[in-house]
């Protein structure tokens, strides 16, 4: 074998994507965070979109780490805060395709406000959200996500508070695209991921994922191989499901699909119509 | 029974916790304060605490929980550190401003950005002037005996006003120490029962909490809220004392240590103070005549008697974990310099800031400093007054 040809295996083949100084990566052997990025290189790939138009914000958590291993512009910002942080972002430059990626802690739990304000206005961005059921980062504590009867930290002896279905509340507040996916699908991720590329406004996209070292060591519920198994045996694709049948028990069926895909003008579309109305020619539209 | 238990600082913050079995605790995870609430999770799911455990969605929420339960009549207590107080802000001076007495365990950290979980004091110090009262741990067990002492000085009805109980992230947070655990009836019966003046839940009485209060008497409020912090010295002092009697540990509001004969003192917070004492020894050795003065409570600060403990000195380093930038100098820093300007004979005072995001601070640094503060009570001249210890300059 020559040297090139070596040199070119020891190549990872996202390495054009990651910043390799920051590799090795802190998450757990088995954790679902992983397959996500991979999910999420392969759709900006096959996207073939401009890499400098593209910028991720991501919040505090084993998810919200992926900003900074990914080679883009990317923004570490502050726990609960990615969305209004990826707002402003997308504000001040809207030629940018904005992509939020984060926890289900950090996006639905303490950053639920702006989850539910930003897809109210259609904000143009893109979140997708690892919803591994607890607060992994801190040490598996309950999350708003967390099933009722799933043991976490702060809840020794199960969770008994009504957890979020993420789809539903996303359509309820207006998004114009929703999927659900777990780690196992990963070629559906990557192509919901493409997809949503393609679309503009509020677009989400969760992945349920298995958070080995906490969620699943707690509630012995076996390794990352038993949890894809889980995933294999109970989620059942159903595109178009009405939103309001997501719940998802502990270790309960999982419903998946892409639920919803609407057109609706975003943020800028509107303030600018909007404007133009009120104001007619004095107007100078934004970011058209 | 009192025993002798093993116990990270975390733990005594919990165990304290238990003890005392407030009404309702309400508290988010961040690192590294986290395992307060996990322990006390445990606990209430054990069915060794009576009161209300609530997990809210932010810090901003616990705290707003605390402040209902506090105003409902309620003995309260949370715990954070770092981004979790920071997030909290608004919600502390709603907390000293309708003086509701909550205690709240932090472990100390520094404040984004750039991210850190560490230790520092950047989080209490940015809420230096909420209202709150500060107590800081050197080690373990004062972080235990503080958290008693807390709910006793909060409140008081003199004081009623909410305290804060530091401990240093990670470097005591998370070691492990020999502590002794005083027996529950004893600590129950120590802090005895909570009985809230005006409760919003008395039906007997009603009252309205935070109406709106412009020119005409939002100063005279104002004026009146200040006035607890004002009353809590008396308080603090005759507590401390107190806890001496019961549990044979007295508190003050700073130690000192080998300062009877001193001639430069350094001053320093937390868990530094233990690595300062192990570099006073050292120094001693060598000949040099120095002391330690450790401050355990930082608001009210106790600025008459830090200067009568300080004005005989030739030269003393002040030691900040915090830095407040385009300040002149660090928060303990200008505490103390202000104290002692009144006074005649004064020594020269100089401001280290040292350990930001957790950088060591080792036993060398401090004789760094003493070998400065000689060198000052020598030539009476002080070359630098605000300075960094062991940060890479260049
Ligand atoms: C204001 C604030 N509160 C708390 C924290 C501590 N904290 C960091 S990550 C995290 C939870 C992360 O959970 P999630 O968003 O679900 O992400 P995961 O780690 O599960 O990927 C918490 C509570 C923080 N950084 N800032
Ligand atoms: S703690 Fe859980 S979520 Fe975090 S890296 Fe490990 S497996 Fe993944």
């Amino acid at each position: 074998m020559s040297k090139d040809v070596k040199a070119q295996e020891a190549k990872n083949p996202m390495e054009d994507f990651l910043r390799m100084d920051r590799i090795p990566h802190i998450w757990c052997s088995g954790c679902g965070i992983g397959v996500v990025v991979t999910s999420f290189v392969d759709a900006l790939r096959k996207s073939e979109i401009d890499l400098n138009k593209v910028a991720i914000v991501s919040g505090i958590g084993c998810t919200g780490r992926v900003a900074g291993y990914v080679k883009l512009d990317s923004f570490h910002s502050t726990h609960g805060r990615a969305i209004p942080f990826a707002t402003g972002l997308k504000l001040g430059n809207p030629e940018m395709q904005v992509v939020v990626f984060s926890g289900d802690g950090d996006i639905a739990g303490i950053g639920g406000n702006h989850f539910v304000h930003a897809a109210r206005r259609n904000m143009d961005i893109l979140v997708i959200c690892v919803n591994n059921f607890n607060y992994a980062m801190t040490g598996g504590q309950v999350a708003a996500t967390s099933p009722i009867n799933a043991n976490l930290s702060t809840a020794p002896y199960g969770n008994f508070e009504y957890p979020f279905s993420l789809p539903y509340l996303a359509d309820a507040c207006g998004a114009t695209y929703v999927a659900r996916w777990t780690c196992l699908h990963i070629r559906r991720v990557t192509m919901s991921i493409q997809e949503a590329f393609q679309k503009k406004g509020f677009r989400f996209i969760e992945v349920i994922a298995p958070c080995v070292t906490l969620y699943a060591r707690r509630n012995r519920l076996g390794d990352g191989l038993n949890l894809l198994k889980y995933y294999h045996d109970n989620s059942e694709i159903r595109h178009g499901a009405d939103t309001r049948t997501l719940d998802i028990g502990y270790q309960g069926k999982m419903i998946v699909g892409k639920f919803v895909d609407r057109e609706k003008p975003p943020f800028l579309e509107c303030m600018n119509t909007h404007m133009k109305k009120a104001l007619g020619d004095k107007y100078v539209p934004y970011g058209e | 029974m009192k025993t002798l238990k093993p116990l990270n600082g975390n733990q005594t913050i919990a165990e304290a916790t238990r003890q005392v079995d407030p009404d309702v605790i309400a508290a988010y995870p961040i690192t590294p304060s986290t395992a307060i609430v996990e322990s006390i999770a445990q606990f209430k799911a054990d069915g060794l605490i009576t009161g209300e455990f609530v997990c809210p969605e932010s810090e901003h929420s616990a705290m707003s929980v605390c402040i209902g339960a506090a105003s409902a009549g309620g003995r309260v207590m949370t715990a954070t550190s770092s981004q979790g107080l920071a997030l909290m802000w608004e919600m502390l001076y709603i907390a000293a401003g309708l003086r509701l007495p909550i205690v709240a365990g932090i472990a100390n950290r520094a404040l984004s950005a750039p991210i850190n979980i560490h230790g520092d004091h950047s989080d209490t110090m940015g809420a230096r002037d909420s209202g709150w009262i500060h107590l800081y741990s050197e080690n373990c067990q004062e972080a235990y005996d503080n958290f008693i002492q807390a709910f006793r000085i909060a409140e008081h009805m003199d004081v009623r006003t909410p305290v804060f109980v530091g401990l240093d992230g990670f470097i005591i947070s998370h070691s492990v120490e020999v502590v002794q655990v005083e027996d529950d009836a004893e600590v129950k019966k120590f802090i005895g029962e909570y009985k809230p003046v005006y409760s919003l839940l008395d039906m007997s009485r009603k009252i309205t909490v935070g109406p709106l209060d412009f020119t005409d008497y939002y100063f005279e409020h104002k004026r009146s809220q200040i006035e607890g912090i004002e009353n809590a010295p008396a308080v603090i002092e005759q507590v401390g004392k107190e806890f001496g009697l019961t549990f044979g540990r007295p508190y003050g509001f700073f130690e000192e240590y080998r300062m009877e004969d001193a001639e430069t003192a350094i001053v320093v917070m937390s868990s530094a103070a233990g690595t300062g004492k192990d570099a006073v020894d050292e120094l001693r050795q060598e000949g040099l005549k120095i002391g330690l003065l450790k401050p355990r409570v930082f608001r009210p600060f106790p600025y008459q008697k830090m200067a009568e403990a300080l004005k005989k000195m030739k030269a003393v380093a002040v030691l900040d974990r915090a830095s407040s930038p385009g300040a002149f100098g660090a928060p303990l820093f200008t505490e103390i310099r202000n104290a002692l300007y009144d006074y005649a004979e004064r020594p020269k005072v100089i401001n280290y800031v040292y350990g930001l995001g957790g950088r060591d601070i080792k036993v060398e640094h401090f004789k760094e400093v003493g070998a400065k503060l000689e060198k000052i009570r020598k030539t009476g001249k002080v070359e630098e007054m605000c300075g960094y210890l062991n940060l890479r300059e260049s």
